[in-house]
C-alpha cells in the first residue's frame, strides 16, 4: 500500500491514540521528573466552632511566584523513581548489606510499598494467567462435545463471570465470602473450620484475589479457545487416530498446536490486563493484605494526598514492567511478521 | 469416517459432563443469588446473623408481608430515576461501537495491507498504549477537560472511550483483515479502483463476521467501564456502572445499597440478551479470524 | 382597631417570614461535595432560590473532582462542601476565596462560630459538627453490671467480661479497616494519649515515641476483641454489625447514630438499648481520644463576583435556621441557630465540652494521615511491632513529604 493511502486509512485512529493516549503519556513521563516547588511555610491562627488554634499553612503568593516562575516544579530527574516509595534504592542497599540471610533480606523487601505491591502484582500475574488458559481449555473443549441443544445454553451461562463489571462483581462476592454470608458458611463446612474466614489472614486473602481472577477471565480464553476448536481440521484429526493415537495424544500434537495463536493471543492480552489488577483489590477490601501497582497509583491520586508526581512514576514503572513481561510474546510476532514478510 | 470413531468412551462423557455442570454452577451462582436477594431487604441479603435469611427473607416478610419485594427495583428505577442512566448508557454504547469500529476498521485494513516495518511498530506501540493504567490516563484529562468546558457531557466520555480502547480494536480487527485474501482487492485495483473504493466495494462486504465479533467485544467494554465514566460524567449523565457505585456511597443509607443490587441485576439482564442473540455471531466471527497472537 | 392591629401584626409576620424564605439571586452555583443526607440537604436548600442556575454536584468521588473542577477560569464548580481535612487541599491549591466581604455584605444572620478563619480571612462557614464517641448496648453492660466505660482502659475489661460471661464473642466494634480509618483511629488515640503529629513548625514528623507505641498497643489489644475481620470493615461494615446485634462497645461517629436507632432492619433490642455516652479517653490523659470535625462551604476564586455573591447568598439561605424539621433535624449536629440537639447528638456536645481536638488543619496532615493507613495494616496483623510500624510511617511520609516540597 502506498505510503500516502496508509496515511489517510490510520490518521483517525492515529489521531485518536495520539491526542488521548500518546499525549498524556509524555505528559506522565514529563510529569514524573518533576515534583512541586518547596513550600513556604508561616504560622497563622485558624479559628472555627471550637476555638482557635496557632497552626502552619503555606504562604500563597511565596508559592505562586515560585510556580510561576517555573510552572512544571522543581526539576528531580530520576528522584522519584529512586525514593522510598518506588524503587527504593538506598533502602533497599541497605537491606542488602544488614541481612542475615536471604529470608530477613526478602522480609525488609516486604516492608517497602513498591516491592510488597509487585510481590502481589507478579504473583497474581503469573498464576492467574496460566490457570485461566488452562481452565479456558478445559472449558473449551467439554462444552464442544455436549449435544448441540445444550452447547447454546452452556455458553450463555459461562460468559456472566466476564460480562459482570469487575468492580460490582467483585462486590457481589465480597458480600458472599464475608464469614456469615453464604460462600463463607459453605467453605467453613467444608473444611471443618468454624472460625475460617478469608478476609482475616493474608495468604487466604491472595487464594481469594487469584480464584476470583481467574473465575472472572476464563470465560474469555474460553470464547477465544471454543471458536478455534470450530475451526479444527478433521482430517489431521482423523489421520491421528489411523495412526493409533490416544484421545490425549491427539489433543496434545494436534489440538493444541492447532490452538498456540490463540493461547499467545489471550496470554497477551491477560498477562497486560492481570498486571494492572486494581477492581479486586478495591471490591474485597483487601488494601490490608493485597495492593498492587495500579491500586499504588489510585491511592497517591486520592483527594488529601494529591501525590501527583508520585502516580506519575508509578505508572511509568506499569508500563516499563507491562513492556517487560510481553517481550518473549513480542519477540514471537516479530518472528512470526517477520517470516510471513 | 463415521461419526462414531469420535464419540467418547461414556467414563470420559461423564467426566465431561460433572466438569461442565461444576464449571456452570460457579460461573452462574453468584448471579443467580443476587437475582433471587434483589427482591429482599437489606439485612436478609446481607444479613450478618444467618445466610438463610436470604433464601427465606424473614425480615422481607415482616417488614412487607410477603417473602418478595420490589422495593430495590422502584427505588432505583423510579425514585433514583435508573432508567436515565440506562438511557445514556446506550447512547454511548451505540457511539462508542460504530466510531470505534469506523476508526478501527479502517486502521486494520490499512495495517494489513502495508508490508512496510513501521506497520509491526506502530502494532506494538498500540499494544503498549493498552498497558497505561486508565486510572492515571482519567485523572490527566480532567484538568484540560474542566478548562474547556469539555467535562460531563457524553460526547467526550465517548471520544475517550473510543481512544482508550483503539489498541484492542486495532489488533482484533488487523488479525481478521489478515485472513481475507489480498487478492481480492488487489484484483480490484487492477480493474482500477482507488485503494478506498476497494476496501469499500471488495473488502467491506465480507469483512462482517470479525467486525461483529470485535464490535461485541467494544460494547462489552463501554458497558462495563467504570474508570472512565465515573470520572468523567456529571450526575445527570452517569451510565449504568458509575449510578450503581453511587447507590453504595460513602454513607450506604438503609435502601440504597438494595437499589444497587436491583440495579446490578437489571443492569446485566440485557447482556443476556445480546449474548443470547450474538452467540453464533461471536463465535463463528472468531473461527473467521482465528484471532492471531 | 384591634382587627386592624392583629391584620397589621399577622401581615407583617407574613413579609418577615417569606423575606426569611424567600432568596432572590443573579449567577451562576454550581456546588460540589460529599453525597451523605446532611449535604444533600444543604444542596437541596441552596437549589430553593430563584432568579440564578443553581446546581449541585455531591458524589463520593468529590475529592477526585474538586480541584481540578476549580482549577479553570471561570471555575466550573463556585463552591465546594468540605471538612477539616479537605479544606487544606483547596487552600494549598489556592481555589478557594476568602469571604470576609461577602460576609460583611449578606452574612449578616451568620454566627461567629460559623466563621472559619485562617490568618484572619474567613475561608468557609461551617454549618455541622462531627465527632466519634462511646455508643453502647445498655442491656448487655447491665448484664455484666458495668458502667459505660469512661477510658479504654475500661472499655477492654467490660470487653473481657462480655466474652466471658459468654454473651459475645467479639463484643467491640471498630472502623478499622486498612487506609483512613485505621489511620483515623491511630490518630484519636495518639492525641488521647497526649502526642504531637510533628515537630512544632516543621513539617518532620514525630509518632515513632512512647505515646505512638502506647497508642498502637492498644489498638491491638482492642482488636483482639473485634471481628477477626477487621481490617476490612470500615464504618458501614461496623454499623451492619452493631445492627445485627454482634457488637456491645464501639468507637462511632455521632452522624452514624441515628440510623442505629432506627427500627428498620434492625432487632428491637438493639435499637432500644443503643446509647450513646462521651468519648473515651486512654493513658489516664484528661484530652478525649477523639477529634473534632466541621463541615461548611466554601467559594471559589476564580469565579466572577457577580457568582460568588450569587453563592454566598444561595449557601447562606441553606443553612438559615428553616432548614431544621423533622427529617432534617437528626441528620447531623448542626452549628444553626435553632437546633435542638436531639438525644444522638450528646456525644458531639461531650466531645466539644470535654476540650476534644479539632482535626488539624495543616497542610501535611493528609500525608501523615495517608501514611499511616499504609502502614499500620502489618502491625495490626501482628507481622511486625510497634517501633518499625511507626519508623516505616515516618519513612514513608519523609518521602511523600519531601516529593511535595514540605521537607527538603
Amino acid at each position: 500500500m502506498k505510503h500516502k493511502t496508509f496515511f489517510w486509512f490510520i490518521l483517525p485512529t492515529a489521531t485518536a491514540m495520539l491526542l488521548f493516549i500518546a499525549l498524556p503519556i509524555m505528559s506522565v513521563v514529563t510529569q514524573s521528573l518533576f515534583t512541586p516547588h518547596e513550600q513556604v511555610f508561616k504560622v497563622v491562627e485558624n479559628c472555627g466552632p471550637f476555638g482557635c488554634t496557632e497552626s502552619t499553612s503555606i504562604d500563597a503568593e511565596a508559592t505562586e511566584a515560585l510556580r510561576a516562575e517555573a510552572p512544571l516544579g522543581r526539576f528531580a530527574g530520576l528522584g522519584i523513581y529512586l525514593d522510598r516509595g518506588h524503587l527504593a534504592v538506598t533502602e533497599v542497599g541497605d537491606a542488602w548489606r544488614n541481612r542475615d540471610s536471604i529470608g530477613d533480606f526478602l522480609g525488609s523487601l516486604a516492608n517497602l510499598p513498591f516491592y510488597r505491591a509487585m510481590g502481589f502484582t507478579l504473583t497474581y500475574t503469573f498464576t492467574v494467567t496460566p490457570l485461566l488458559i488452562a481452565l479456558g481449555f478445559v472449558i473449551a473443549i467439554s462444552v464442544n462435545s455436549l449435544h448441540r441443544h445444550l452447547k447454546g445454553l452452556v455458553i450463555f451461562f459461562s460468559l456472566l463471570p466476564m460480562i459482570v463489571t469487575p468492580l460490582i462483581g467483585s462486590l457481589i462476592l465480597f458480600w458472599m465470602i464475608d464469614s456469615r454470608g453464604v460462600i463463607g458458611t459453605g467453605l467453613q463446612w467444608l473444611f471443618s473450620d468454624p472460625d475460617l474466614s478469608l478476609k482475616a489472614s493474608t495468604g487466604l486473602t491472595w487464594v481469594m484475589l487469584i480464584v476470583y481472577g481467574v473465575w472472572h477471565a476464563a470465560p474469555f480464553a474460553f470464547v477465544v479457545f471454543y471458536a478455534g476448536l470450530q475451526t479444527l481440521p478433521k482430517d489431521t484429526l482423523e489421520s491421528a487416530m489411523i495412526d493409533g493415537a490416544t484421545r490425549w495424544q491427539q489433543t496434545k500434537y494436534v489440538v493444541i498446536p492447532h490452538l498456540m495463536p490463540l493461547v499467545t493471543f489471550v496470554a497477551l492480552i491477560q498477562l497486560m490486563d492481570n498486571f494492572r489488577v486494581f477492581e479486586p483489590i478495591v471490591g474485597f477490601n483487601a488494601e490490608a493484605h493485597a495492593t498492587s501497582l495500579s491500586w499504588i497509583i489510585f491511592n497517591d491520586l486520592g483527594g488529601e494526598t494529591r501525590l501527583l508526581s508520585s502516580a506519575a512514576t508509578t505508572s511509568v514503572l506499569t508500563i516499563i514492567g507491562v513492556s517487560i513481561l510481553l517481550s518473549p510474546v513480542l519477540v514471537r510476532t516479530w518472528r512470526d511478521f517477520s517470516t510471513k514478510g | 469416517m463415521s461419526v462414531k470413531a469420535f464419540k467418547q468412551p461414556p467414563a470420559l462423557r461423564t467426566l465431561s459432563t460433572a466438569f461442565v455442570v461444576i464449571w456452570l454452577i460457579l460461573a452462574a451462582f453468584p448471579f443467580l443469588w443476587t437475582l433471587w436477594g434483589s427482591f429482599k431487604v437489606e439485612l436478609d441479603f446481607f444479613s450478618k446473623g444467618d445466610w438463610t435469611d436470604s433464601l427465606t427473607g424473614v425480615r422481607t416478610i415482616a417488614e412487607h408481608g410477603s417473602a418478595f419485594t420490589d422495593n430495590g427495583y422502584e427505588g432505583a428505577w423510579i425514585q433514583e430515576e435508573f432508567w436515565r442512566a440506562v438511557f445514556n448508557t446506550a447512547i454511548v454504547c451505540f457511539f462508542v461501537v460504530t466510531i470505534s469500529l469506523t476508526f478501527g476498521t479502517l486502521g486494520g485494513y490499512a495495517l494489513s495491507r502495508s508490508s512496510y516495518r513501521y506497520t509491526f511498530w506502530l502494532l506494538i506501540t498500540a499494544l503498549i498504549f493498552r498497558a497505561m493504567p486508565p486510572i492515571t490516563l482519567v485523572s490527566g484529562y480532567l484538568l484540560p477537560f474542566f478548562e474547556w468546558n469539555l467535562w460531563g457531557i457524553l460526547p467526550t466520555t465517548i471520544i475517550v472511550l473510543v481512544a482508550i480502547n483503539q489498541p484492542f480494536t486495532l489488533w482484533m480487527l488487523h488479525s481478521f483483515f489478515q485472513k481475507i485474501p489480498k487478492e481480492l482487492d488487489e484484483s480490484a485495483k487492477v480493474d482500477g479502483c482507488s485503494q478506498f473504493q476497494a476496501f469499500r466495494h471488495v473488502i467491506i462486504p465480507i469483512m462482517w463476521p470479525g467486525v461483529i465479533t470485535t464490535g461485541l467485544f467494544s460494547f462489552l467494554l463501554a458497558y462495563n467501564d467504570f474508570a472512565v465514566t465515573s470520572m468523567l460524567l456529571s450526575k445527570e449523565n452517569q451510565t449504568m456502572v458509575p449510578k450503581i457505585a453511587s447507590f453504595l456511597g460513602t454513607t450506604q443509607t438503609e435502601g440504597n445499597v438494595m437499589f444497587a443490587v436491583a440495579a446490578v441485576v437489571s443492569a446485566t439482564a440485557p447482556l443476556f440478551v445480546l449474548v443470547m442473540f450474538f452467540q453464533r455471531q461471536i463465535v463463528s466471527g472468531l473461527t473467521q479470524g482465528a484471532v492471531k497472537g | 382597631m384591634f382587627l386592624k392591629k392583629v391584620a397589621l401584626a399577622s401581615s407583617l409576620a407574613l413579609i418577615a417570614g417569606n423575606a426569611y424564605a424567600a432568596c432572590e439571586i443573579s449567577g451562576r452555583v454550581n456546588i460540589v461535595g460529599n453525597e451523605f443526607p446532611a449535604i444533600q440537604a444543604v444542596g437541596a436548600g441552596a437549589q430553593e432560590c430563584t432568579g440564578g442556575e443553581v446546581e449541585a454536584n455531591l458524589t463520593a468521588d468529590h475529592q477526585k473532582i474538586n480541584v481540578a473542577g476549580m482549577t479553570g477560569n471561570p471555575a466550573e464548580y463556585t463552591s465546594a462542601i468540605v471538612a477539616n481535612s479537605s479544606i487544606v487541599a483547596l487552600m494549598n491549591e489556592d481555589v478557594i476565596r476568602p469571604l470576609d466581604d461577602l460576609v460583611a455584605q449578606y452574612g449578616q444572620d451568620l454566627k461567629r462560630n460559623q466563621l472559619i478563619t485562617v490568618d484572619g480571612k474567613i475561608m468557609a462557614v461551617a454549618f455541622m459538627a462531627n465527632a466519634q464517641h462511646l455508643v453502647y448496648r445498655a442491656d448487655v453492660l447491665e448484664q455484666i453490671g458495668a458502667e459505660p466505660p469512661a477510658s479504654y482502659e475500661d472499655m477492654l475489661a467490660a470487653a473481657a467480661q462480655i466474652r466471658e460471661q459468654g454473651i459475645m464473642e467479639y463484643p467491640l466494634g471498630g472502623a478499622y479497616k486498612a487506609g483512613w480509618n485505621l489511620a483515623q483511629e491511630f490518630n484519636n488515640m495518639y492525641i488521647g494519649m497526649g502526642g504531637e503529629f510533628f515537630t512544632t513548625g516543621t513539617a518532620e514528623a514525630s509518632i515513632n515515641n512512647e505515646q505512638g507505641i502506647a497508642a498502637l498497643e492498644m489498638m491491638k489489644s482492642l482488636s483482639e476483641y473485634m471481628n477477626p475481620d477487621f481490617l476490612t470493615h470500615d464504618s458501614n461494615a461496623t454499623s451492619a454489625e452493631w445492627k445485627a446485634g454482634n457488637v456491645a462497645l464501639m468507637n462511632m461517629w455521632g452522624s452514624r447514630v441515628g440510623p442505629l436507632r432506627e427500627t428498620e432492619g434492625s432487632s428491637q433490642v438493639v435499637v432500644d438499648n443503643t446509647m450513646i455516652s462521651a468519648p473515651m479517653t486512654v493513658g489516664g490523659g484528661s484530652t478525649p481520644a477523639t477529634t473534632l470535625w466541621w463541615d461548611g462551604w466554601t467559594v471559589a476564586k476564580n469565579i466572577s463576583d457577580e457568582d460568588a455573591a450569587a453563592t454566598f447568598q444561595a449557601l447562606t439561605h441553606a443553612i438559615n435556621p428553616a432548614l431544621l424539621n423533622d427529617e432534617t433535624t437528626p441528620m447531623a449536629v448542626w452549628l444553626i441557630d435553632g437546633y435542638e440537639p436531639t438525644p444522638a447528638a450528646t456525644g458531639v456536645f461531650a466531645a466539644a465540652n470535654m476540650n476534644a481536638v479539632p482535626y488539624p488543619m495543616l497542610p501535611f496532615q493528609g500525608l501523615l494521615h495517608s501514611a499511616l493507613g499504609a502502614e499500620l495494616s502489618d502491625f495490626m496483623q501482628g507481622k511486625e511491632d510497634a517501633a518499625t510500624a511507626l519508623a516505616d510511617v515516618e519513612a514513608a511520609y519523609s518521602a511523600a513529604a519531601r516529593e511535595k516540597g514540605y521537607l527538603q
